[in-house]
């Protein structure tokens, strides 16, 4: 899916857990994200603390979509 | 008492574990075969026996692959093997990446001969079919009964010290090494016959298939942040509560398109889970945890960026087919460019 968004002209950041699929799949700007069941937080932390990382990794998502790239890269 | 001893790798669900809820758990080992090791066993009919099988949870090890190959590798190493099987893994991608990670680390740390099965999608093939003997597969378990002789054959062959021939003849999948070989007729000939055959269009086979790289070069990044519109999507399974348009749990036939209008956050009264390939647990506690709207709405109201798109794709990734992927991919990336989108935010599990 992200390829072929990207074939568009579009700009595409993929935030993902398994990076190495990622990469084999053919993503050029990738995002590692926490974990398979809670990519963008995790239970054990309070609610706050999961805001803020969810948002630095929404932010991290943003900057990478702002950032010229020749290949592949794993922000 | 038969004279080679095999440990056999598999994930939490055929080690009889458990489903989605254990795919945490760290690797452990059982004494002897467990689940598909019994067809295995059988298979190897008194030539080789399996005295062990490792178990790790597909979750775990995704999330802690270095760790996970070591504690696996030691595990298998205990039992002082002569050979080791891991999966089949049919379609399931973290299961496939597993099984090639923990054969590569076996012929490689351990030099021992090493067999694993895949469907030819799974990622675990393109991750490792060059330095793991891997065979091809159905894409569901039913599958078991032709992966486990086809397998076993390899496996006693390896054992044996016999030498494998090229992997059409054999049923493995092509590892990309060229070896030297005496052919009755010259190159030229060769050539010539197939350049005939090509001429009256009839079918041929190309003596050295051609890389496909069907890569995309990065998009150029977004100049002015303050002024972008941005979409999400997710192909984590997230959906309006009661999964409204029926998107399958896997190997997904659809994606569904919905709007964030007067939604400031994905809470559960909202949206849960739809995705079959993990706990749905967290995400269907707090599905921001797989689609960040709440950050998102926050970003835009503090003026990060111009405007959130109020359309939001959604599908389940876990075994789509590849072909379904691209047209997902397709018929969405052709919208968001009509719609007038900037960049794009793409979750995955």
């Amino acid at each position: 899916m992200v390829k072929e968004i990207e074939r568009y002209g579009l700009p595409i950041v993929h935030i993902c857990t398994i990076v190495p699929i990622s990469l084999t799949v053919g993503a050029n700007r990738i995002v590692p994200a926490i974990a398979i069941p809670h990519p963008l937080g995790d239970p054990t932390k309070t609610p706050e603390e999961e805001y803020a990382m969810r948002r630095a990794i929404v932010e991290k998502a943003l900057s990478a979509l702002q950032t010229p790239i020749t290949e592949q890269t794993v922000f | 008492m038969s004279g080679y001893r095999i440990v056999h790798y598999m994930n939490q669900f055929f080690g009889g574990i458990g489903g989605e809820e254990s795919a945490g758990i760290k690797p452990e080992s059982r004494s002897g075969a467990v689940g598909p090791g019994m067809a295995f066993s059988k298979a190897l009919q008194g030539k080789a026996e399996i005295v062990g099988t490792v178990i790790c949870g597909d979750g775990y090890f995704a999330e802690n692959m270095d760790e996970a190959v070591e504690e696996v590798l030691r595990l298998i190493g205990e039992f002082k093997p002569d050979a080791v099987i891991t999966g089949p893994a049919f379609n399931a991608g973290r299961y496939g990446t597993a099984c090639g990670s923990v054969a590569d680390a076996v012929g490689k740390k351990l030099k021992l001969p090493v067999v694993s099965g895949m469907y030819q999608e799974n990622p675990g093939v393109d991750l490792y079919r060059k330095s793991v003997i891997i065979i091809p597969t159905s894409d569901n378990a039913r599958g078991i009964k032709d992966a486990v002789p086809a397998m076993t054959n390899i496996l006693l062959k390896l054992l044996s010290g016999e030498a494998l021939g090229d992997p059409r003849t054999e049923g493995y999948l092509e590892r990309g090494i060229r070896v030297n070989t005496f052919h009755p007729r010259s190159g030229a000939e060769r050539a010539v016959d197939m350049l005939v055959l090509k001429m009256r269009g009839e079918k041929f086979e190309t003596e050295y298939p051609m890389p496909v790289f069907d890569r995309v070069a990065p998009a150029d990044p977004i100049k002015d942040l303050k002024g972008a519109k941005i979409a999400l999507l997710t192909d984590g399974g997230i959906v309006p509560t009661g999964n409204p348009d029926r998107i399958e749990a896997s190997s997904a036939t659809k994606y569904a398109t919905y709007s964030f209008e007067g939604v400031r956050s994905a809470t559960s009264d909202l949206y849960q889970t739809a995705h079959g390939g993990y706990d749905p647990t967290y995400a269907n506690q707090n599905p921001n945890r797989v689609l960040p709207l709440d950050v998102l709405r926050d970003m835009e109201d503090e003026g990060v960026f111009a405007k959130l798109h109020e359309t939001w794709y959604t599908t389940v990734g876990n075994g789509t087919p590849v072909a379904n992927g691209k047209k997902f991919g397709s018929e969405i990336g052709a919208q968001l460019k009509k719609d007038g989108v900037d960049a794009v935010i793409l979750t995955s599990t």
